[in-house]
C-alpha cells in the first residue's frame, strides 16, 4: 500500500493536518502568527546544517525551531519587543544557513524543495518520523491542555491557579517546533504558517467552544489535504500550494456563509 | 491567623526597583486595600503574592493550601477564542452546572451561562470574573483594579457587592484600587504604596496623614466625604445600573 507515492503523500498530509489543528488554534488565540512564521524560517538553518552533515533534515529543523522559539521567549521584553527579535533571528538564521551551505563543496542541495515542500517525494521513513512527531506534539498538547488554555486566557489567572504560564509556553513552543519540523517536507517552510492559521481561522465560524474549534480545524485541515492532493494530481499543480489554496477556499466559503446568515437574520 | 505574610519584600525589573522593603500581612476575614499612584508597585506586589515575579529580597509566605480567588484587571481575549461563560467558570473549579448557575445568579447575572465571553459588556464581564473567583469558595479574594472600565456608580456597586460577599462568606479581601472615593470606606485597612509603604491604617487615619495628602493632593482629604455622598444616592444608581445591564 505504501508503495504508491500518492498514498504516502496522503498519509503524510493527514499527520500534518492533525497536528496543525490544535497548534493552529493556539497560534491564533495567542496572536502568535508571526512567531510560527519566524520559527519556520529559522528551521532552514537546521535544514542546511543537517544536509551538510548528511542526517535527516527533520532533526536539524527541530533543533533550530526550538532554539529559535526558546531564545525569543527568554529574551523578549528586555531590550527589544518580541516582534523585533523574531525579525532579527528568523531572517538571519535563514541567511546564515544559506551562506553555510554555499561553503560546503560537493554538496548539491535543492533548497527550493524545503521552501515549498515536496510531499510527493515523502519516503516510508519520512512517514514514520512525521507520524511520530505528530503523536508526540498531540500528546504534549493534550497533556497540558487545561493549563495551556488557562494561561492563554490570562497569565495572572494562571499563576493564581498554580500554573506557571512561562512553563506552559515552553511546552507549546516545543510542540510548535515539532510541528514545523514535520511540516517542512510536506508544505515547506513558507507555507507552514498557512496550514496552522487558515484552518483554525476558518473553524472559528463553526465553533462556540474551544475543543470544538480544534476539532473543526482538524476536519478542515484533513479536507484541505485530501482535496488539495487530489486536485494537484488532476490539474498537475504543485501539491503544497494547492493544499493551501483549498484551505483558503474553505475559509472564504465559511466566512461568506456567516456573513450571509447574519444578513438574512 | 495570617493568610499572607510579607517581610522585607524587594522587587526589581532589570535594575529598576519597583518595591523596596515592603512588609505586610493579611488576616482572615479582613478587607485590605492598596492605593498608590501609577508605577507605585501595586501590581508588582500582587504579582509577588501569586508567584508571578520572584522577589530580589525578602519573603512572601502564604498559608498552606490557601484558596485564592483571583480577579484579574481585565480579560483581553482574542475574538477568535470561543468560550462560554459557564465553561470559563468551571475551568478551574470542579463544580457542576447547577452551583455555577447559582453563583451567577448571586452575582446578578443569572442569564449569562450560555453566552460567549466575547459578547459580554464590561460590567457583565467584571461580575462574571468575580463570580468565577467566588465559585471556588476562596479564603481570600485578590482583586487587581477590578473596576477598571466601570463608571462610578458601577464600581460603587461592585465594592458593595464585595462587602456583601465578605459578610456572607467571611473571606478576606486584598485589592488594588484607583477609585479612592468608592473604595476607602469599605476597607478595614488601607495601605498607601509608593515603591515602599508610605502609610497604613484605617481609611480615616490614612487620609489624615501628610504622606497621603502629598501623594493624592490636598483635595483627596475629602474623598471619604465624597464617597458617603454618593453612597446616599445609591438606590438611584443601582436602578440605572441594572437598566444598563439588561
Amino acid at each position: 500500500m505504501l508503495d504508491d507515492f500518492m498514498t504516502r503523500a496522503f498519509i503524510a498530509g493527514l499527520g500534518l493536518a492533525l497536528v496543525s489543528a490544535p497548534l493552529g488554534c493556539f497560534v491564533v488565540w495567542r496572536r502568535m502568527a508571526y512567531f510560527g512564521d519566524a520559527t519556520a524560517h529559522a528551521a532552514m538553518l537546521g535544514v542546511a546544517l543537517s544536509l551538510a552533515i548528511q542526517t535527516d533534515v527533520f532533526y536539524g529543523a527541530l533543533i533550530f525551531a526550538i532554539i529559535m522559539a526558546w531564545a525569543t521567549t527568554q529574551l523578549s521584553g528586555r531590550n527589544y519587543a518580541m516582534d523585533t527579535l523574531l525579525g532579527v533571528f528568523a531572517h538571519s538564521f535563514l541567511a546564515v544557513g544559506l551562506v553555510i551551505v554555499s561553503f560546503l563543496s560537493g554538496v548539491r542541495i535543492d533548497l527550493m524543495a524545503y521552501l515549498f515542500g515536496d510531499i510527493l517525494a515523502v519516503s516510508v521513513s519520512d512517514l514514520s518520523i512525521i507520524w511520530m512527531g505528530t503523536l508526540i506534539a498531540l500528546g504534549l498538547i493534550a497533556w497540558r491542555w487545561k493549563p495551556l488554555f488557562l494561561s492563554t486566557l490570562n497569565e495572572e489567572l494562571s499563576y493564581a491557579s498554580g500554573f506557571n504560564p512561562k512553563r506552559e509556553q515552553l511546552f507549546l513552543t516545543i510542540a510548535l517546533g515539532i510541528t514545523v519540523a514535520v511540516s517542512i517536507k510536506v508544505v515547506g517552510v513558507l507555507l507552514i504558517t498557512a496550514m496552522l492559521i487558515i484552518p483554525a481561522a476558518a473553524a472559528r465560524n463553526l465553533a462556540r467552544d474551544p475543543e470544538l474549534m480544534v476539532f473543526a480545524a482538524g476536519i478542515i485541515s484533513c479536507i484541505s489535504v485530501s482535496a488539495g492532493l487530489r486536485s494537484s494530481y488532476i490539474f498537475d499543480t504543485p501539491p503544497g500550494p494547492t493544499i493551501v489554496c483549498v484551505a483558503l477556499f474553505i475559509f472564504i466559503v465559511l466566512n461568506l456563509f456567516k456573513t450571509f446568515r447574519r444578513l438574512v437574520r | 491567623m495570617n493568610l499572607i505574610t510579607i517581610e522585607g519584600l524587594t522587587v526589581t525589573y532589570g535594575g529598576v526597583t519597583a518595591l523596596e522593603n515592603v512588609s505586610l500581612d493579611v488576616n482572615a476575614g479582613e478587607i485590605v486595600t492598596i492605593v498608590g499612584p501609577n508605577g507605585s508597585g501595586k501590581t508588582s506586589l500582587l504579582k509577588a503574592i501569586i508567584g508571578a515575579v520572584t522577589p530580589l529580597e525578602g519573603s512572601v509566605r502564604i498559608k498552606q493550601d490557601l484558596k485564592i480567588g483571583y480577579v484579574p484587571q481585565r480579560l483581553s481575549l482574542d475574538p477568535t477564542l470561543p468560550i462560554s461563560v459557564g465553561k470559563f467558570m468551571r475551568l478551574t473549579n470542579k463544580v457542576d452546572k447547577k452551583s455555577c448557575a447559582i453563583t451567577l445568579r448571586q452575582a446578578g447575572v443569572p442569564e449569562l451561562a450560555d453566552k460567549q465571553i466575547s459578547e459580554l459588556s464590561g460590567g457583565q464581564l467584571q461580575r462574571v470574573l468575580l463570580a468565577r473567583a467566588l465559585l471556588g469558595a476562596p479564603e481570600i479574594l485578590i482583586l487587581d483594579e477590578a473596576t477598571q472600565g466601570l463608571d462610578q456608580p458601577g464600581s460603587a456597586d461592585f465594592y458593595r457587592n464585595i462587602e456583601k460577599v465578605r459578610k456572607s462568606t467571611g473571606c478576606a479581601v486584598l485589592m488594588i484600587s484607583h477609585d479612592l472615593h468608592v473604595v476607602m470606606s469599605s476597607s478595614d485597612r488601607v495601605i498607601c504604596l509608593n515603591g515602599h509603604i508610605c502609610c497604613c491604617g484605617t481609611p480615616e487615619s490614612v487620609i489624615a496623614t501628610p504622606e497621603y495628602q502629598e501623594l493624592f493632593g490636598s483635595g483627596a482629604g475629602g474623598a471619604l466625604a465624597l464617597y458617603r455622598h454618593s453612597h446616599d444616592h445609591a438606590h438611584d444608581h443601582s436602578a440605572e445600573n441594572s437598566k444598563a445591564i439588561n
